[in-house]
């Protein structure tokens, strides 16, 4: 049987080239990726923000979505936003936080369930008070600088300082990118989106160690060979790897995107496009040829070992 | 690298086999695993997302507690001042921020008050007391002025015990509401968790928890009207509460408490034997009987009220002494209510109010559909990945995907070994395990073409191939571990679900590539002696 070959043997493609077209395009996309946080924001979800989310599912056929709506907007709860969500009788409603603390939030969820009545089924309600959401927050914040310190200090261990500040500068780039797809496409960002960056984080930097790896062990080889084409010869020989564990990544995340249904949609949206689309051209077109200007190989001529392999 | 001794390669199928053991349990009727030893027993436990449930974050209102205290402590100075012989004549005695205030009036006995004032002031943190902190700072001040200042630790030590207080009244009171497996623990300094799974609608528990239960029985005082009081003066010793039931009547009640819920030994729902209403009979313990006797003996005639949370639920007179220990109250219930109540009253008043923070409840049948979900998204990500496997490394993928089956499989093991939760965006978690425990299969092989291209012979290619690829996995593994420990940190319910898959599978996924697919390998080297490698 001929086995299938999705990168062919011995590629040698001048990625470090691309440097002057991907750092400027990259440093542009994140620009734009800031802005849009502060201009366009995210779509906080209610567990940063607070507030009430309800699911149900109507009893008597397709949800009435205008005469839900004029049920609720009739109760003062403020805005209240509803939504058709997967299948046609399912409704999401989303009810902003309510002024007057903690119960005031129970009160509002007391009032839907009223005015709602019988006719349809509560799938998932989640009340999330005012105190709580803050300090969600800050926990997700606190929690996704830590992971990015702790990889950090693991890295400048097991390579030298460079690596781990080109590998932090390469995650911090996915990370705004990653932001910045969220603000385009107004996901909801809530728990669940942080445990989606820290993925992005935990997979990106999975790639970027494997070609650092490789790295490494070329400059022990290779003591004399310029560092361009070092990291080029790096990188192609790891690309078929790259290439075959970022299909079956997809083919994984691609099967709970189709199949996993509506809750955890946003999460493997977000995974597909921080993942497979910026955490592969991170490794190969940021996190390699940075390595150059934070001065990796410099002074390895000064070394009196023989070159092995000339 | 392809060496096993004979003792090393069983030890590895032999570890991976009991690990895949520990699935079992899940895979098998409910029935059939109760009679197995307990630590047999051990299985994945479906997180609230995926079997339906409740969960909802309580808040012991802490200020509440701290103005208990000081309110407390102030009943204690004045009765330490007229307790005093000679008496103490005192005056402004007010509660201020965290301290008490008073001020002797006679400056020749305001030694001897700060000397009795003093002796109020405890030793913290009983027998063992180590840090030498005491329950209250008591200073002079120029005026005669004595200010008792509460503590810090002694405020934080009061509310630690009522929130193991409240643990324990909201046990019981879950327990008697007959549902499985609920999970009451404390979280931080002043929260209360609450699990209950399986739970079609929370609202009946949410009011069992919010309720207080503070039970007292005080008289009405007929001395005038409660409207006149309302108008004019209430009297000192007196309040106003209103009662429970529409329209809200006041009632004119004096403060002093005759007989206190705590003094309940049984709360049980009936119905009046005359109107056949719905009821609550309770029954007093002795110390509660000798007194409501007494108390019922010397009023008879007089009405007194039954105040549950403030709220007068009814105020019946006296008509003869109630000499038994038992009564009954009643007061417009419901089935359901009356029954509610008899709970709220065996278990206990909370030693101060709860306020939910959060609430996430999921319904059965979304449950359901996560679980149809999880399950059918799993089994397609395995077969892409499995076929896709195959067609690009034919006998060494088929090496690859048994080694993953193992893979999922001990991850299921070791989530049934630490009982561990099962959520939906766990179930993406291993899922996601799947695809990235082929990579380092996907590192290996990849790194064995490169050998044999180098020019290596095929065992020489296969042997250095592992060698080389085995560091980078174990570099690169270790880098996602630490964002799932991160995760499992910092994340709670669903999140901790995901953090816990991802981890275990990292783990599960380095074991298999260091020993599983190492020995298939080797032991298929050994049986065809390759003269080319086939990948």
């Amino acid at each position: 049987m001929r086995l299938l070959r999705i990168v062919p043997d011995d590629t040698k493609f001048d990625f470090m080239r691309f440097r002057r077209i991907s750092f400027p395009l990259s440093a542009l996309l994140s620009i734009i990726a800031i802005s849009l946080y502060f201009f366009h924001g995210l779509n906080f979800g209610i567990d940063f923000k607070g507030g009430t989310l309800m699911e149900v599912q109507s009893k008597v056929g397709d949800a009435d979505l205008a005469k839900m709506r004029a049920a609720l907007g009739a109760l003062g709860l403020g805005e209240v936003q509803l939504q058709q969500f997967g299948a046609p009788n399912d409704v999401l409603i989303r009810i902003a936080e309510q002024p007057g603390g903690e119960a005031a939030q129970q009160e509002a969820v007391r009032k839907v369930r009223g005015a709602l009545g019988g006719e349809v089924e509560y799938r998932r309600v989640e009340v999330v008070g005012p105190r709580v959401s803050g300090e969600l927050l800050s926990y997700g914040v606190v929690g996704l600088m830590l992971a990015i310190f702790a990889i950090l200090i693991y890295l400048w261990f097991r390579f030298e300082w460079q690596f781990a500040l080109g590998a932090m500068i390469a995650n911090v780039h996915d990370i705004v990118l990653t932001i910045g797809f969220m603000s385009v496409t107004q996901i909801d960002f809530d728990l669940t989106s942080i445990a989606a960056l820290l993925t992005i984080l935990g997979y990106s930097l999975n790639d970027t160690v494997v070609i650092y790896d490789r790295i490494r062990e070329m400059l022990r080889r290779y003591r004399k060979m310029p560092m361009p084409d070092l990291l080029n010869a790096s990188v192609n020989q790891t690309l078929s790897r790259s290439v075959i564990t970022h299909v079956t990544v997809s083919l994984a995340l691609l099967a709970l995107l189709l199949f996993g249904g509506q809750a955890i949609h946003s999460f493997t949206a977000t995974m597909m496009f921080g993942v497979v689309l910026v955490g592969t051209y991170t490794s190969v077109f940021i996190a390699s040829p940075i390595l150059i200007y934070l001065g990796v190989g410099t002074g390895r001529d000064s070394l009196s070992a023989p070159d092995r392999d000339k | 690298m392809l060496y096993f001794t004979r003792w090393k390669a069983t030890a590895i199928v032999l570890t991976a086999f009991i690990v895949c053991l520990f699935a079992v349990p899940n895979f098998l009727p409910e029935k059939m695993v109760q009679s197995w030893p307990k630590w047999a027993q051990r299985h994945v436990v479906l997180g609230l997302d995926l079997q339906g449930g409740s969960h909802i974050l309580l808040e012991v209102d802490s200020a509440a507690v701290r103005k208990e205290k000081l309110e407390a402590l102030r009943d204690d100075v004045r009765r330490v001042l007229l307790d005093a012989r000679p008496r103490i004549g005192y005056t402004g005695l007010v509660v201020r921020g965290n301290s008490v205030e008073v001020r002797v009036r006679e400056g020749s006995n305001f030694d001897q008050a700060v000397e009795k004032l003093r002796e109020l002031s405890q030793p913290l943190g009983g027998i063992l007391n180590t840090t030498g902190q005491r329950s209250l700072d008591v200073r002079t001040e120029p005026g005669n002025l004595v200010r008792l200042t509460v503590t810090e630790p002694a405020l934080v030590e009061r509310v630690r015990q009522s929130v193991e207080q409240s643990i324990q009244i909201i046990e019981r009171r879950v327990n008697e509401l007959g549902t499985v497996e609920p999970l009451i623990q404390r979280q931080g300094i002043d929260r209360i968790l609450v699990q209950v799974p399986g739970l079609q609608d929370p609202t009946r528990l949410k009011e069992i928890l919010g309720k207080t239960a503070k039970l007292d029985f005080r008289m009405v005082d007929v001395s005038m009207p409660a409207e006149q009081a309302l108008q004019g003066r209430v009297p000192p010793e007196d309040e106003i509460l209103y009662s429970s039931t529409q329209p809200r009547t006041p009632y004119l009640v004096e403060k002093r408490i005759l007989v206190s819920g705590g003094d309940l030994t049984d709360a049980q729902p009936g119905f009046d034997q005359r109107t056949s209403e719905p009821v609550v009979n309770f029954r007093f313990n002795t110390s509660g009987a000798r007194k409501f006797a007494q108390v019922t003996q010397e009023n008879v005639g007089k009405p007194f009220a039954i105040i549950l949370d403030n709220q007068v639920i009814s105020a019946p007179v006296i008509r003869e002494p109630i000499l038994g220990g038992s009564g009954q109250i009643s007061g417009s219930f419901t089935v359901e209510s009356a029954n509610d109540l008899a709970i709220l009253l065996r278990a206990g008043a909370l030693p101060a109010p709860l306020t939910i923070i959060e609430e996430r409840t999921v319904g059965p049948g979304l449950g359901q559909d996560s679980i149809a979900k999880g399950k059918l998204s799993s089994y397609v990500g395995a077969a892409m990945v499995i076929i896709f496997m195959l067609v690009t490394y034919g006998l060494f993928g088929l090496f690859a995907n048994v080694a993953v089956a193992i893979n999922v499989a001990m991850i299921f093991g070791v989530l049934s070994m630490l009982n561990a939760t099962l959520t939906l965006p766990g179930i993406a978690g291993i899922v996601l395990t799947v695809g990235i425990a082929v990579d380092s299969n996907v590192l290996i092989y990849e790194r064995i073409r490169e050998e044999v291209r180098s020019g290596r012979t095929p065992i020489n290619a296969i042997d250095a191939g592992f060698t080389r690829a085995l560091a980078t996995i174990l570099d690169s593994n270790i880098t996602t571990f630490i964002a799932a420990a991160v995760l499992f940190y910092i994340g709670t319910g669903p999140v901790r679900g995901f953090a816990v898959t991802l981890g275990i599978g990292i783990i599960t996924t380095v074991f298999t590539a260091f020993t599983l697919t190492r020995l298939i390998v080797a032991y298929w080297v050994r049986w065809r002696r390759p003269q080319r490698v086939p990948i």
